[in-house]
């Protein structure tokens, strides 16, 4: 198990990078604590593909250090870094059995025969898949061999961090249900430290304690699935976070309201914003009400995904969608209402504190 | 209007498609749904004609065309792969099926502009495929297949390899452009979720039969079957087995213990003979607060809990085989907690022991 | 539906003729020597099966079968492990890789009597450079009258010809490997060879499969190379199938009897070549039950 010291880490793919967009990586600097469930999550160029090949050695940064529990080991190789991986694409040894499997790290670590059995028999006891250890790893299904290529990792006394890159791609939905849950389950029983990188936002908030939001080879927001959720930093964790994303709206700052087109909306406080910034209110579709009272809303388009409508309309000509749950009727001609708590401000897409 | 009539596919003893009957209208949208290896690609090959069926006729607008090729058969197929001409800009990309075709001129540019501006590809034109984002080359194959303009359009998880945001928002774009052309669509995905945002008629698919086919919504809300119930669920669905005994369902097996965790029949399925049924109902539909006063409750014990920011997936173990329940707040549940259960009659769903739905939940506003 | 039958065989007849003329023809007139006997002046008598059992009984025919069973497991032996090591040792991507294709296939591109000629000069004792060099070192090497030396000419020969070949399909086995299966590799600890024995192997094991087939069926049917390197000589020494073959019809206007050899040598080849198809259609058909 270790601490994962991100210091000051940077990196670009250029030899000598002088421009800040130069690096595909821009500065990175946190800590890790031990048996954490972490997730990097952001869309395909972010750079945080960058940031888990940092940590699992494939890639020395241009600048920085990384420590695991203390130890510097920014110029170790992988194999010396005592992780381990889960890929996108199942990576089993076709021609062992799923037994086989389990033990070929603990084998080239020349363990006794004893301790391999023991350790084996008890991955494949918690990963359930005792009734399988014989039959050839070739032969599963690509969740089960995602589930060995998960054990492999966790027969290992050593690992101090188990990374896993986007390790549910190619598993079928309801797969992906099993999945999540066992992951879940093995995280708690080993306590391993584990760093998943994901694009998508559900397997991201479910998966981690502490989700890192990147965009851009930024790091903009690390937090608590419901801090992300309730005060995103920055209005692309609002977009990026939330299906739909975060509703962005225009406005201007007036007292303890914001004005939005010729109305204005109430705040749950007064907020400061630098001179001259472009401020905008951010409100989740789940905390839009439409009913009788507030602005005027143009519906545009209504989706039923069955546990709830998806409404979407334009509201002081700025496109805005609500959420109506199951069987909650939709006015003929709806205004919307923002809940207090559910409205963030940005000035110039930063959020700022509101003061009540 | 394309026609399958009791159509399966055999590959030696083994049946890939069994017995599928539909009939897809002009300009209407028709998903198959189904998890990998349910028969979806196998359905489109027999549709497009790259396979012929074993048994069983392919009418298109009336006229049997079952064992005519692929070329005559005017389709056009969008993969899950991004599927472009590496060579060849996007525009050409785009016209290449109206410059085989050798459309004039005048036509090739107009088509060309109307349908990159419906995909807003118009800024990327002159690009090769491989200079663009993954979203920016599926929306170029898909743009191909448009300009084809034919007569049936196939597709083949075309979001899978996306990004979810992508995903999301090319999603949100496809009932319009659908809507804008003529053809017969049949998209194929593994996703509930994607199907019920894509609208249209849904197929649902399990081992190579087609379980349920008709509008969407209809058959979300209203499915014939466990298999079909279960394929369109996402979470999973919960369902076990239950041996009605007068006005209660009892788990079954019976355990002596958990006597009280029957759950009360709905008064309108009453006149039911006493037996086995399965017994349903979605996550949603669960809650830990009594919705109403007249909500059922039964017991169960937390096996994992996952936070989305604003929702909680409760994976729990109870009785009656139901296991996971999604409910609105943050709720920390350690595991093995018990937790009362709530839900409402007429959100069950039941059916008899051939797994046919004997009581469809009452149809929501919609 | 019956118009439509009709005019799909006018569609397969132009190969059908192909097919006729380049195959079938010829095979029966092989067929029709092999169970006659002929002394010139387009006489034929019929013989039946003699011919056959003349051949399958003469000393003749069975060292010339010791000899090409000899040398095709030779050249098999050393070109496969050969190829393979060579394949795993060439980078795997960038400018030095191409260089090394290019270099690769240089072999492949001589024609055969070209190659033949070549080592004819360079093995000759008194001024090839491989000939004089051995000599100079020490051993006593000459291909025209010691059955060892020319042995071990026409094997180098072939090694050098045909590895080329293995070494381009084990290389592109190799480059089909995902950069995810050496990561996992490296995390789990594992040796160079057990890299190789449980990754790269199995997933060459299909193109290995092509390479030992294709090496089979052309070192079974050899002839330009050794025929201008040795003539089959010294004595008969690499007299091998093939160079039998022409002795027997060209040499000694032995038709019907080199018929037959034509056509039990024919079965031999298609018997192998039926028994590498079947075990990896096999494979395959076990693979995609798997999936």
């Amino acid at each position: 198990m270790a601490k994962i010291t991100l210091d000051h880490i940077r990196h670009s793919y250029l030899p000598k990078p002088t421009r800040p967009s130069d690096y595909a990586l821009k500065e990175v600097h946190h800590i890790w604590a031990d048996g954490g469930a972490y997730a990097l999550l952001g869309p395909s160029g972010c750079g945080k593909t960058t940031l888990l090949n940092i940590i699992s050695g494939l890639i020395t940064p241009s600048e920085g250090r990384i420590l695991f529990d203390g130890e510097d080991v920014t110029h170790l190789p992988t194999e010396a870094r005592n992780i381990a991986q889960v890929f996108q694409f199942p990576v089993v040894y076709d021609t062992m059995t799923v037994r086989q499997n389990l033990a070929f790290p603990l084998k080239n670590r020349r363990l006794p025969r004893d301790v391999i059995d023991k350790r084996v028999e008890r991955v494949l006891n918690m990963l359930q898949i005792t009734h399988l250890a014989d039959r050839k790893a070739a032969s599963l299904t690509a969740d089960l061999k995602q589930n060995i290529s998960l054990g492999r990792g966790m027969v290992r006394e050593d690992v101090g961090a188990i990374l896993l890159d986007e390790p549910l791609t190619v598993i079928d939905p309801h797969q992906k249900w099993q999945l999540r849950e066992q992951l879940k389950r093995m995280h708690g029983e080993f306590g391993h430290t584990m760093v998943y990188v994901t694009h998508d936002q559900t397997e991201a908030l479910t998966f981690a304690d502490t989700v890192v939001v990147m965009t851009e080879g930024e790091v903009v927001q690390v937090g608590t699935p419901e801090e992300l959720f309730l005060r995103p930093k920055h209005t692309f964790v609002g977009y990026f976070i939330g299906s739909p994303g975060m509703n962005v709206i225009p406005a201007t700052l007036e007292g303890a309201s914001a004005r939005v087109g010729a109305d204005l909306v109430s705040l749950p406080g007064g907020a400061v914003a630098p001179a001259g910034a472009r401020i905008e209110i951010g409100v989740r579709p789940e905390f839009v009400e439409l009913g009788g009272e507030g602005l005027p809303f143009q519906v545009t388009r209504v989706d039923d995904v069955g546990r709830e409508r998806i409404v979407h309309g334009t509201l002081a000509g700025t496109p805005v969608s609500a959420i109506l749950a199951e069987g909650e009727p939709l006015p003929a001609e709806p205004r919307a209402r923002f809940k207090p708590d559910g409205i963030n401000i940005y000035a110039d897409s930063w959020r700022i504190e509101v003061t009540p | 209007m394309l026609e399958l009539k009791s159509v399966s596919k055999r590959v030696g003893s083994a049946y890939h498609l069994s017995n599928i009957s539909m009939t897809l209208e002009p300009g209407s949208l028709n998903v198959l749904l189904g998890p990998t290896l349910s028969g979806k690609t196998s359905l489109m090959r027999l549709m497009a004609g790259l396979d012929r069926p074993t048994e069983g006729s392919i009418l298109v607008d009336g006229k049997d065309v079952t064992g005519a090729r692929v070329q005559s058969r005017d389709v056009a197929m969008v993969y899950q792969q991004f599927i472009n001409y590496p060579a060849l800009t996007v525009y050409e990309n785009i016209a290449s099926p109206m410059r085989i075709a050798r459309k004039p001129r005048k036509e090739i540019e107009d088509t060309v502009a109307r349908v990159a501006e419906l995909l807003r590809l118009t800024p990327f034109l002159d690009r090769l495929p491989l200079q663009l984002s993954g979203g920016q080359q599926q929306r170029t194959a898909l743009a191909r297949a448009l300009a084809k303009n034919a007569r049936l359009v196939l597709l083949d998880e075309p979001l899978a390899n996306l990004d979810y945001k992508l995903r999301e928002e090319l999603r949100a774009e496809l009932p319009k452009i659908f809507a804008a052309s003529g053809a017969i669509f049949v998209y194929a995905t593994a996703e509930p979720e994607e199907a019920l945002l894509l609208g249209g008629n849904t197929a649902t698919m399990e081992e190579g039969r087609v379980t349920q086919f008709g509008p969407t919504v209809d058959v979300y809300r209203r499915p014939n079957s466990v298999a079909t119930a279960a394929t369109f669920s996402d979470p999973p669905l919960n369902w076990g087995r239950q041996l009605k005994v007068g006005n209660v369902f009892r788990p079954t097996p019976v355990e002596d213990e958990l006597q009280e965790e029957d759950i009360p029949v709905p008064p309108h399925l009453a006149h039911l003979p006493d037996g086995k049924y399965a017994v349903a109902i979605r996550p949603h539909h669960l809650k830990l607060e009594p919705p109403t006063s007249d909500a059922a409750c039964v017991r169960g014990w937390v096996s994992a809990v996952e936070i989305t920011g604003s929702e909680t997936y409760i994976f729990m173990k109870s009785v009656c085989d139901w296991s996971v329940m999604l409910v609105h707040g943050v709720h920390r549940l350690p595991p093995r907690t018990p937790i009362d259960v709530y839900f409402e009659l007429r959100h069950l769903m039941v059916f008899d022991a051939d797994d046919q739905a004997v009581m469809q939940p009452e149809s929501e506003a919609a | 539906m019956k118009t439509q039958n009709n005019r799909a065989w006018f569609l397969v007849l132009p190969v059908l003729l192909l097919v006729a003329m380049n195959a079938i023809i010829p095979l029966m007139t092989v067929v029709n020597y092999s169970l006659q006997e002929t002394f010139g002046d387009n006489l034929f008598f019929w013989s039946g099966t003699a011919n056959y059992e003349a051949v399958l009984s003469s000393e003749r025919f069975h060292y010339a079968l010791i000899r090409q069973f000899a040398y095709t497991f030779i050249i098999l032996a050393i070109e496969i492990p050969l190829g393979v090591a060579i394949a795993l040792a060439m980078p795997r991507s960038g400018g030095w890789a191409s260089l090394c294709l290019v270099l690769m296939a240089l072999p492949l591109l001589i024609p055969w009597n070209v190659v033949g000629a070549m080592w004819n000069i360079f093995a000759l004792p008194d001024i090839g450079l491989l000939g004089y060099g051995l000599n100079w070192l020490g051993f006593d090497y000459n291909y025209t009258n010691q059955p060892l030396s020319a042995w071990f000419t026409i094997v180098l020969m072939d090694v050098w010809h045909w590895t080329s070949l293995v070494v381009l399909l084990a290389y592109a086995g190799l480059r089909s490997i995902d950069d995810a299966f050496y990561r996992a590799a490296r995390i789990d600890g594992a040796s160079r060879w057990a890299v190789f024995r449980y990754i790269q192997l199995p997933k060459m094991r299909q193109v290995l499969i092509i390479a030992v087939l294709l090496r089979f069926i052309d070192s079974f049917m050899i002839y330009t190379e050794p025929f201008v390197l040795t003539g089959g000589g010294p004595g008969n020494a690499t007299t091998l199938l093939s160079i039998d073959l022409v002795k027997a019809a060209l040499g000694e206007f032995n038709l019907g009897v080199a018929a037959a050899m034509s056509i039990i040598y024919f079965l031999m080849t298609l018997f192998v070549c039926w028994l590498f198809y079947t075990l990896m259609t096999q494979e395959d058909a076990k693979a995609e039950m798997r999936r």
